[in-house]
């Protein structure tokens, strides 16, 4: 017993008063950058709000062409992965190593599935044309020198060809909304932030996904436990802001409009 | 006998220090020690710096006209100056005393025995080399000449890539300086010695502190305008390109809202350096203590406020132009407490003029010119007649190199004994004083006349009448390449030969003078108890 428990303890690090003084500072490091990380967003959404009040119906028009139910989905996804990143921490405080290892497995694995549903998401977007700039259009060298409006959208061109409707499943109701979409000018800057706001919180996704495999491989080793489960938290934490990101990405492109 | 072991064990302190705590190269390479961090940052801004000054040196040359053919093509003009512009900033200005002597003073001031996060400092290290790296090879083999602030649609339109590298390089960059911000912050918090309350941190610290919150706050807006301009280059996002509805003038919105206050990020470790120098050197306790200090987060919160005054042409809105003008003005008011604060201190003091000092004193002077002529540039009338002339070159170059580069050197022949043990000698950091002094006014001054002639800045000619005071710039800034020429000297010179140096050389009163110099591995043999203020000369 008495081996086992020294074998355990936590040595701080020699500039720290104690474990504790050592957990406040870790703690309090951990926060500061997670702000960093909201402001980053944070001009994100600032630069949609502009440009929202600037073109209200491009961006309505533009949210109703995605497709909610995926994205309610991955919403489900994301808050189910929260909570087995929370029960993950929680085990390793209490010491139950193979059970915590389960949980965060569990994490990343809902973060290649809302990965996945993306993936989906995304190639459907490439396929109809909804994207930004010059690769909506059929051909993206047609706008050099200003001349833009003289070029032919891929939307246009899909909504031409019946073969290609039915080949990519588009149904009649999809149909009225790209008519809509493109029945306004400067309609690609919605999909322009649609897929900068999804992407940079894709990569946050895939970020969060390593790193939690890599407090993974510390449970398995039991390099975390009881005495210190400092790396377990700050990760969590960091993938609880993934997930409260989503929550706001969510309502904003897919929902409200 | 106690009189014996007290001389024992302090010749054991001074022989073994930081310096020879593990040998070899790889043992700088993988440190943990902030004082052998804050050195490579050293050697690397000191690099990175000679090669901005190369560059710098060109532009004026080029700009002189002294043949009758230009020395620089157009393109090659473009290049020198965005090289300088970029090295200058992000490369040795930002980092300079931050990561450089913050690094080395700020746990030792405080009576730490590191910074709170040492692997996360020396991670924020590698990034830095990182960025340094990718944007260097931008500028080396994708010929970026966009200037330094990376303005659309010009950053964004032409067809070259080099544009996405020096982006990432910044971006980069900008990462190692929100995680330096943050190690500094927690250390403030959580390691300050037994006895320090706020009221008794040195105010170099609540200047470090300060920047902090800004690199913070500020940074990962520059991140995402950076990434912006990536999404927009490599996929045609079109935020900011007017054929598909976007602003180009949102660009400027989003990068000067980081970059004005990157500017305080530049200026405020400056400002507590001086504090520290004007005290040592006086010998009296600071006048105004808290004014100084409160003064530092003012400016820091000020400094988000007042980014619109780098656009009053740029076809924003009069009101917004208005409303920006009179809170640029406000950052003025703590700015002029602290110097009023220092020159208060100075005011019967025993004040000597050792290099530090001068240097010290010839950033009041500077600074000074650069914050008036900045009040000009706050006007809106003035402005539309000076924005994009040499006015604004020589205003910044007051600011920035007048005042952040002045305390960055008066700092290091301070701190010099301290990091290395040795004295430099003082006659040779007196005559590089002289010469940057007088060099700096020379290039500069005549470049607000320049500018308020009507000289546009960023030009590769110009008209003739301008000729004699650009000849008589470049003249000048021979003279700065000669004093910081003789300042390297003086530093190598004092690193390989100087007089070994005493624990406190200046007489001064905060903690790492207290150590031994150079200072043990763990900064000190028992860790302080802090019992007075940081300047207590009564």
């Amino acid at each position: 017993m008495t081996s086992v428990s020294s074998s355990s303890e936590f040595q701080h690090q020699h500039h720290f008063k104690s474990a504790d003084h050592q957990y406040a500072s870790s703690k309090q490091g951990i926060w500061i950058f997670l702000c960093t990380e909201i402001l980053m967003f944070g001009g994100l959404f600032v630069g949609y709000l502009i440009y929202h009040s600037l073109y209200p119906t491009v961006f309505k028009n533009g949210s109703e062409t995605l497709d909610w139910k995926m994205g309610a989905v991955n919403t489900v996804v994301l808050l189910i992965s929260s909570f087995t990143m929370a029960a993950a921490i929680n085990y390793v405080q209490r010491g139950l190593h193979k059970v915590a290892a389960i949980m965060l497995a569990l994490t990343i694995a809902c973060a290649g599935a809302f990965m996945v549903i993306k993936y989906f998401e995304y190639s459907h977007k490439f396929h109809v044309g909804t994207v930004p700039g010059k690769f909506s259009l059929v051909d993206p060298a047609c706008s050099a020198g200003g001349k833009r409006a003289e070029c032919e959208s891929k939307i246009s061109a899909l909504l031409k060809n019946p073969a290609e409707l039915e080949k990519n499943h588009v149904n009649a109701e999809e149909v009225s909304r790209l008519k809509a979409v493109i029945s306004q000018p400067k309609w690609e800057m919605f999909y322009g932030f649609y897929f900068v706001m999804t992407g940079l919180h894709g990569v946050h996704v895939v970020a969060g996904a390593f790193l939690i495999f890599w407090v993974f491989i510390k449970t398995l080793r039991r390099k975390v436990g009881p005495e210190y489960y400092t790396p377990v938290e700050g990760v969590g934490l960091f993938w609880h802001v993934v997930d409260l990101v989503w929550i706001y990405l969510f309502p904003l492109l897919y929902l409200v409009g | 006998m106690s009189s014996a072991h007290t001389k024992t064990e302090h010749g054991h302190s001074t022989d073994h220090n930081y310096l020879n705590h593990g040998s070899g190269i790889w043992s700088w390479m993988t440190t943990l020690d902030h004082k052998r961090i804050g050195l490579m940052y050293f050697a690397t801004v000191s690099t990175l710096f000679l090669i901005g000054g190369f560059f710098a040196l060109g532009i004026r040359l080029h700009l002189a006209k002294f043949g009758a053919t230009p020395l620089l093509e157009p393109d090659t003009y473009n290049k020198f100056m965005t090289f300088h512009g970029a090295i200058m900033v992000f490369m040795v200005i930002i980092p300079g005393i931050p990561a450089f002597l913050g690094n080395f003073i700020l746990p030792i001031q405080l009576g730490a025995k590191d910074v709170a996060f040492p692997r996360l400092n020396l991670g924020s290290y590698y990034i830095f080399i990182a960025g340094a790296a990718i944007a260097a090879s931008s500028m080396i083999f994708n010929q970026v000449d966009t200037g330094w602030t990376f303005y659309t649609p010009y950053s964004t339109a032409k067809t070259s890539n080099g544009v996405i590298l020096l982006v990432l390089g910044a971006f980069t960059m900008g990462f190692s300086s929100i995680l330096t911000g943050l190690n500094f912050i927690v250390t403030t918090h959580k390691l300050r010695a037994p006895g320090m309350t706020m009221d008794r941190i040195p105010l170099m610290i609540w200047a470090l502190y300060s920047t902090s919150i800004i690199q913070i706050l500020a940074t990962p807006i520059l991140a995402i305008t950076l990434l912006l301009i990536g999404a927009e280059k490599t996929l045609g996002v079109g935020i900011f390109d007017p054929d598909l509805g976007g602003d180009p003038v949102l660009f400027q919105h989003f990068f000067w809202f980081y970059s004005h206050p990157a500017v305080y990020i530049m200026i405020l470790p400056a400002m507590g350096v001086i504090s520290e120098l004007i005290t040592a050197f006086s010998k009296k306790t600071i006048f105004g203590y808290r004014a100084i200090a409160y003064s530092s987060v003012a400016i820091a919160a000020v400094s988000f406020l007042v980014w619109g005054h780098h656009m009053f042409v740029s076809g924003q809105s009069t009101l917004a132009g208005i409303i920006f003008s009179i809170i640029t003005m406000f950052v003025g008011v703590p700015t002029a407490i602290k110097l009023f604060n220092w020159i208060s201190t100075m005011y019967r003091g025993t004040v000597t003029f050792e290099a530090p000092m001068l240097f010290a004193l010839g950033f009041m002077f500077l600074f000074t010119i650069g914050g008036l002529t900045g009040v000009f540039l706050a006007s809106t009338g003035m402005d539309v007649h000076f924005h994009d002339t040499y006015f604004v070159v020589a205003h910044f170059h007051y600011v920035m190199v007048g005042g952040t580069l002045m305390a960055l050197m008066g700092g290091i022949f301070y701190w010099f004994p301290k990091m290395f043990g040795r004295m430099t000698s003082d006659l040779g950091g007196r005559i590089s004083w002289v010469l940057i002094f007088t060099g700096f006014n020379v290039t500069f001054f005549p470049q607000f006349i320049l500018g308020a002639m009507g000289m546009p800045r960023r030009y590769f000619d110009y008209l003739p009448e301008y000729t004699n005071l650009n000849q008589i710039s470049t003249v000048g800034s021979w003279l700065i390449g000669l004093g910081f020429v003789v300042a390297l000297i003086t530093m190598i010179h004092g690193i390989l030969k100087g007089e070994k140096a005493p624990d406190n050389p200046w007489g001064a009163k905060t903690l790492e003078w207290q150590t031994s110099s150079p200072p043990p591995h763990e900064n000190f043999i028992n860790t302080p108890t802090v019992t007075a203020g940081p300047y207590d000369f009564r």
